[in-house]
């Protein structure tokens, strides 16, 4: 896909998350937001992977350790053909094993995410293996700009430099919000950059919402014996306006009538896009 | 019993490790700064390449072994069983027995075994935490036999395992491997009498066989129940002694609370008769001395079991 075609994959993404959000009444929408354009660019155009090389050991590996976003990342799957789409009808019902945060139990789904601090470290064990096995399949994992508060991210981030891991990429969805309000003000975290660099990380600074600059920090060539941090400043709720960085929608379900509302603005976006 | 000298477990666990991963590069050993109270330097020498060393940071120690698992590999993650089944035991949950990922994790220097450094460096409520955790097999090896029969079955198996092991050197209890360790969540009895039943685990099943010697001199017969593992738990073999039995004593170390008293107590409530005692460390950081001398305070060691045997029978 080109640029031109991921946005619009984007915003259809965004469309049927919103829909799925409303129609369970319950969603990380904020944040499903805010990394959805990270999540394409990766699903779309870098992860050597498909539902049929899925078990292979040779595919790249994708650790969502912001596991609560774990709307976004159903949808895509479901688009990608993981599963068939009609399976996200029963997101968070009963017996369903599509929950509200990633299930290894589903296709598409490398490792059981959702408590804060794991994925960093999975990912060093990931790649880690990938070095003594001498295979070069690329680990990727997402984690969120509060989350770097986790005592566990920094034991990992220590581990990634020191194993040298340039087969490992981890993006932050550098929003600047969590549930209490601005990540700045709950613990401060920053500056990210100069921390990961200390730490022996290459960082490379980009809009997170914006897809060609997401396409070419992907496509960089990892810096030797260095694991590398993609810091992508991204808005928490992006593309939806009225849900536009602001913390009280890291986790809120649209009513009807803002429902409405984005709904005919993707569905303009998307006519627009034709 | 064989005569062969007593042995230290970790000592035991790092040749079949070495002889385990010589044969299957799969076998990795991850320690955080643990290798040398691990006894696992020799595997070190022996298959550099084979071991990962992820410092003082038991969090990342089971999950970096949890993503090494998730990418084929078999890793022990070894680390003081106070720290691995307290610092980390949220990793545990999450990425080992949510997960299902194939991480041994090795509690070394387990139990009062570090005795005089303190309640930091004691691990007295892991087996609490360990098995009521889904997924996840629980073990204490009693001898080198019962290691030696374990780690062969561990380095094969795919499911993930807590081994607690303590640091001093093991007399045996068995003879050979075979007999020491049968199968998950088979206990073994080690000795037939008629008139109480005595329960022990890893190091308490030595004091479960000295006492059985006192309490014969008394003309008191005791049968001796080695468990092997506690999760999955021999409840065949509980269930039958509960109701041969009209007295049965627990002894482990560990809290009275939660450990193995309670898991063999779940087993006499609901399908035995007999009365249980639990004998283990009180709600309370331990005393300070060496581990024997603490044993006795408490009476874990088989003068004070067969005391105690001997006062509640009588």
């Amino acid at each position: 896909m080109d640029v031109e075609q991921l946005e619009k994959k984007a915003i259809e993404m965004r469309k049927a998350t919103w829909e799925m959000i409303y129609r369970a009444k319950t969603g990380h929408t904020g944040s499903d937001l805010s990394c959805t354009d990270i999540l394409v660019a990766l699903y779309y155009k870098v992860l050597n992977q498909t539902p049929e090389t899925f078990k292979n050991e040779d595919r790249d590996r994708y650790i969502q350790s912001k596991g609560h976003a774990v709307e976004i990342l159903l949808n895509i799957l479901a688009d990608r053909g993981y599963f068939p789409k009609e399976d996200l009808l029963t997101y968070s019902q009963f017996k369903s094993p599509y929950i509200g945060h990633p299930n290894n139990h589903i296709k598409g789904i490398e490792m059981n995410t959702g408590s804060l601090g794991h994925g960093l470290a999975l990912s060093v064990g990931i790649a880690k293996a990938a070095k003594m096995d001498d295979k070069d399949y690329h680990t990727y994992v997402l984690m969120g700009d509060g989350e770097q508060a986790e005592g566990s991210v920094w034991e990992a981030a220590m581990a990634a430099g020191s194993f040298k891991l340039d087969n490992l990429t981890a993006i932050i969805d550098h929003n600047g919000l969590q549930i209490t309000g601005k990540t700045r003000d709950v613990m401060n975290s920053e500056p990210l950059k100069a921390k990961y660099e200390a730490f022996g990380w290459n960082v490379v600074e980009i809009d997170g919402n914006d897809m060609s600059q997401l396409v070419d920090a992907f496509d960089l060539k990892p810096i030797q014996n260095k694991p590398t941090l993609i810091l992508a400043d991204t808005v928490k709720g992006c593309g939806v306006s009225f849900a536009e960085n602001k913390a009280e929608w890291h986790r809120k379900v649209p009513t009807e009538e803002q429902y409405k509302e984005a709904l005919d603005v993707f569905d303009k976006e998307l006519e627009e896009r034709k | 019993m064989s005569e062969e000298k007593a042995r230290k477990v970790g000592e035991v666990i790092c040749e079949q490790l070495v002889d385990a991963g010589k044969k299957d590069s799969d076998i990795v050993v991850l320690t955080s700064d643990s290798r040398g109270s691990g006894s696992l330097v020799p595997f070190a020498k022996e298959l550099p390449k084979q071991i990962v060393e992820v410092g003082i940071a038991e969090q990342d120690l089971v999950t970096i072994s949890a993503g090494l698992a998730h990418s084929g590999k078999r890793p022990f993650a070894v680390s003081p069983a106070a720290f691995l089944t307290m610092r980390s035991i949220e990793q545990v949950k999450v990425d080992v027995s949510y997960s299902n990922t194939n991480v041994k994790l090795l509690g070394i220097s387990g139990g009062n075994s570090y005795s005089v450094l303190g309640s930091t460096h004691h691990s007295l409520q892991d087996l609490a935490i360990t098995r009521a955790i889904p997924n996840l097999e629980v073990y204490m090896p009693c001898d080198q036999y019962q290691t030696i029969g374990l780690f062969k079955y561990l380095v094969k198996s795919d499911k993930p395992a807590y081994i607690r092991i303590g640091k001093k050197a093991l007399n045996n209890c068995y003879d050979n491997p075979e007999e020491a360790f049968v199968k998950p969540g088979k206990a073994n009895v080690l000795r037939n009498g008629k008139d109480i039943a005595l329960v022990a685990m890893g190091e308490t099943v030595p004091e479960a066989l000295k006492a059985a010697d006192l309490l014969e001199k008394q003309g008191i017969k005791a049968t001796v129940v080695d468990l092997v593992s506690l999760k999955p738990l021999d409840t065949e073999l509980l269930s039958k002694i509960s109701n041969e039995f009209s007295d049965i004593y627990t002894i482990e170390e560990h809290s009275i609370y939660n450990g193995i008293g309670s898991a063999v107590a779940e087993v006499v409530a609901t399908s035995g008769s007999a009365k249980l005692h639990i004998l283990g460390f009180p709600d309370a950081p331990a005393i300070a001395g060496t581990q024997d001398e603490v044993f006795s305070y408490y009476g874990l060691d088989g003068a004070g079991i067969a005391k105690n045997v001997e006062k509640s029978i009588s």
